[in-house]
Formats: C-alpha cells, structure tokens, sequence
C-alpha cells in the first residue's frame, strides 16, 4: 500500500510504522475532541435527547418502583442506541457536508487509521453521554446504577456498537436519504449486541449468579471483535472514491 | 432484446415439472401426519422457502466478496437480485409458519429465537434495498451494498445465538430434539420424499428466477443507456 510506504518517512521499523500509525488515529480523535470543543453542537444534543427519551419512558411505561429493576436496563440501552444514532449522523455529517472526509482521504495514511479515529471520537462522545446519563438516571429514580459490572457491559456494548455503527454511517451520509438511512441500516445489525447489553445489565442490577450473566459477556465480546475486525477490512471500500 | 437461451427455456420447464411433482408429493404422497392432521403439509414448502430465503442471502453475501475483490459489476447485478428473491421466500416462510402455528402453538406468532432472526434478517435486507436506492453512482452503489451485504449476513448467526440462549419452543425436526419444543414430529420414510425433493423443487424455481430476473435487469441497464443516449443527442 503506497499510503501506508508514504507514512515511513518519519519513522522506520515495525515500531516505528505502528507509532506512525497510533499517531494518525490520535490526530483524527484529537480533532474531533478539539471541533466539539469549540462548537459544542453534538455532546448537547445528544444529552437533552437522551434525557427527553428517558422522560418519555417514565410516562409511557409508569415506571414505579416494582418495575423499576427490570425495566432500567431495557430503558437505558435504548435510550443509549438512540443518542448514538444521532451522534453518528452528526459526526460523519460534518465530515461529508464541508468537504473534511475529501480532506482526511488526501492525508498520507492508512484509511483505517481514518476509520479507527472517527470511531474512538465516536466511543468517547458515546462514553460521555453515558456517563453522565447513568448518575442522572440513578438520582432520578432511586437506583443504584453505578456497578463495575454495569460499566463494563455499558464499554463493551458502546465499543461494538460505534463500531458499526461509524462503518455504516460513512456509507449513510453519502446517500440521497442519509438522515433517515442510518437507523434503518444499524439497528437490525446490532440487535445482537444490544439484547447481550440489556440482559447482561439486567444481570448485574438485579445481582445474578456470574454463570448467567457469562453467556451475554461473551456475545457481547465476539460481537465487538469481530465487527471491528470486519469494519477494517471494509472501510476502505466504503470511502473509496 | 436477447432471444432467451435455450438452457434457460428447458430450465423453466423442468421446474415446471418439479414443481408439480413437488405438489404432488406433499399433498397426496406424504402420509397425513397423525396429530396435527392436514396443517403439517404446510411444513413441506416452509423449510424449502426458508432455505432458499437464507441461501439468497448467502449468494449475496459471496458476490458482495466478488465485488468488492475484483471490482466486477456483474456480480452486484447477482447481489441485488439474490436479495429481491431471498426477501420474497423469507416472507413466505414466516407467513406460512404463521399459518402453521395458529391451530399448533394457538397464536399466530411467538418471540421464538427462529422468528424472531427470520424476521430481522429480513429487515436487514429490506434496510439492504433502500440503502441501493438511495445512492446514484452505480460503482458506489455495488461498493456499499456489498459492504452491508456482508455485515448482514455476519450478524445473522450472531442474533440466532443470543435469542437460543432463551428457551426455543420451536420444532427442530433434522438432527437433534429438544424435548420442550412444541409441535414435533418424526418424519417417516414418505415423508422424507417429499421433504427432500421439495428442497430441491424450491432451489430450481430460486434458480430459474435468478437468472429470470438477471436478464430483466440486464433490459433495464441497456434501456437506461439508450436513454441517456438519445438525451445526450
């Protein structure tokens, strides 16, 4: 690969090209932090939406506190997949409407390298979100959600689920109906991951035996190897012009 | 317009004929099966149209790899097609499992792990067509729908094994039983017959439909171009 050749220039060796290479994917993480930074467009939204859809969920489901436990789990992912969706969008939205992506393509390195930055940005805005959602949700609802377990399953299930979900996006926003295309394409995909991400949660809140929780963990694990592994041997046809 | 190879013209007989045959099999020469009575028939051409859904499926997912690796645009032509006939055969699989499960399960549809994965595999791939008709640019178009041809198919497995973890009530009627499904059965030895040669009734019409449907397609191209040719004069 001649991008790949072109980035040694700075660096020989095995260790120096996979430095190179962590440098690219930190370059394309540190502008994104640093864009968010300055706009403040997409962490905002994506928390007054998250906390919009949990308002919904305690009318539509009265959530009182015999349901309470069992339902949280449910609630929170889909409000986590919800404010994800909408994360992506903007995120790859802004790349394609004002020419950036052209911009990044130019750059001599290697297009995972692209793809493995846009998805940790994505990860921490994810992360982000989460982290704030989930004291928010215990405080509003006299739950203790603040559990190792917990977050666990909350890293692995957002690892797998930006993912996929920014492979899918850089091919949803080069489309005519990109806005609405990205849910349609990411949620059959992902029903996987987060029916592990729910009953692994459910697992943890309501304290189950490990030996049923495990099963969940694991899916929750090969999902997330193998759709990083699958995004990055694809992206580059996704971006190819 | 191409004249219709004469392969093609024996194919559609020769399923013509299966597929009688077929019919014949399934409604007279399998025995009635004692317990749930006629309904059981149903099975016959619900496998078949399942298999054919997720042999679709898997077509797609092997040309998406032929385009994707050799940039050859013929291929995205079988993708494409593969995924119209595999949407088609899997709605008629979980319509006539429907029909099956009403008098056997009392309810038309259950959250099984098998329903539940038929169904969303065939989101998946109604989310595959509206992401081609979105985009324009045919090289894109073949890129993007192999891309996602393939992610589908990947996450198919995947569903099924984390909705088994739940209990299944669904019939496994080859291989190994479980004794909490409802519905089962043993197959005897005219039973079989028809089972099997339904599955091959069913490969043929997938076939002669493909190669049906590529040829339109291939009309559609050249008509196209015909008209971008007489704009451009």
């Amino acid at each position: 690969m001649t991008s790949a050749e072109s980035m040694v220039i700075e660096q020989t060796g095995r260790f120096g090209q996979l430095r190179n290479y962590l440098r690219a994917v930190g370059a394309v993480v540190w502008k994104d932090l640093r864009a968010e930074y300055r706009s403040r467009e997409l962490l905002g939204s994506m928390l007054v939406f998250a906390m919009l859809v949990i308002l919904i969920f305690n009318f539509a489901l009265e959530l009182d506190i015999r349901t309470r436990e069992t339902v949280a789990s449910g609630v929170l992912w889909v409000t986590f997949a919800f404010a994800g969706t909408l994360g992506l969008n903007r995120s790859m939205g802004v790349e394609k409407d004002r020419g950036c992506l052209d911009g990044l393509l130019l750059a001599p390195v290697d297009r995972s390298a692209i793809y493995f930055g846009k998805m940790l940005g994505n990860l921490i805005f994810m992360t982000i979100v989460e982290a704030i959602v989930l004291p928010t949700f215990s405080v509003l609802y006299n739950l203790n959600l603040i559990n190792p377990g917990l977050i666990l399953v909350v890293i692995l299930g957002s690892i797998g689920y930006s993912a996929v979900g920014t492979l899918l996006s850089s091919m949803a926003v080069q489309a005519r109906t990109r806005d609405i295309l990205l849910p349609i394409l990411l949620f059959p995909v992902s029903i996987p991951l987060l029916l592990a991400a729910v009953k692994a949660s459910n697992g943890f809140l309501q304290s189950f035996e490990m030996t049923e929780i495990m099963p969940w963990l694991n899916i929750l694990l090969v999902y997330d190897v193998i759709f990083i592994a699958v995004a990055f041997m694809l992206f580059d046809f996704v971006v190819e012009e | 317009m191409k004249p219709m190879p004469s392969i093609l013209k024996v194919l559609n007989w020769l399923t013509g004929a299966v597929f009688a045959v077929a019919l014949y099999l399934v409604f007279f020469y399998a025995p009635r099966e004692a317990v749930m009575g006629e309904v059981q028939r149903v099975f016959y051409f619900h496998v078949a149209a399942g298999w054919v859904g997720a042999l679709a499926f898997l077509i797609t997912a092997i040309a998406g790899g032929i385009v994707l690796a050799r940039g050859d645009h013929r291929w995205d032509r079988v993708a494409l097609v593969s995924v119209e006939i595999g949407v088609v055969f899997t709605l008629i699989n979980i319509v006539s499992g429907a029909i099956w499960a009403r008098p056997i399960w009392n309810t038309w549809w259950t959250w099984d792990p098998r329903l539940t994965t038929a169904t969303i595999m065939e989101l998946i791939y109604i989310a595959y067509l509206m992401l081609r008709q979105g985009i324009e640019d045919p090289d894109r178009r073949a890129r993007f729908g192999a891309v996602y041809g393939i992610v589908g198919f990947i996450s198919v497995p995947l569903t099924f094994l984390s909705i088994r973890i739940f209990r299944t009530i669904h019939p496994v009627v080859i291989g190994n039983n479980d004794p909490t499904a409802e519905g089962t059965f043993d197959m005897t030895p005219k039973m079989q017959t028809a089972f099997f040669f339904s599955l091959i009734t069913f490969t043929f019409v997938y076939a002669t439909l493909l190669w049906h449907r590529l040829r339109l397609q291939d009309f559609k191209e050249y008509i196209e171009e015909r008209k971008m040719q007489a704009l451009n004069t």
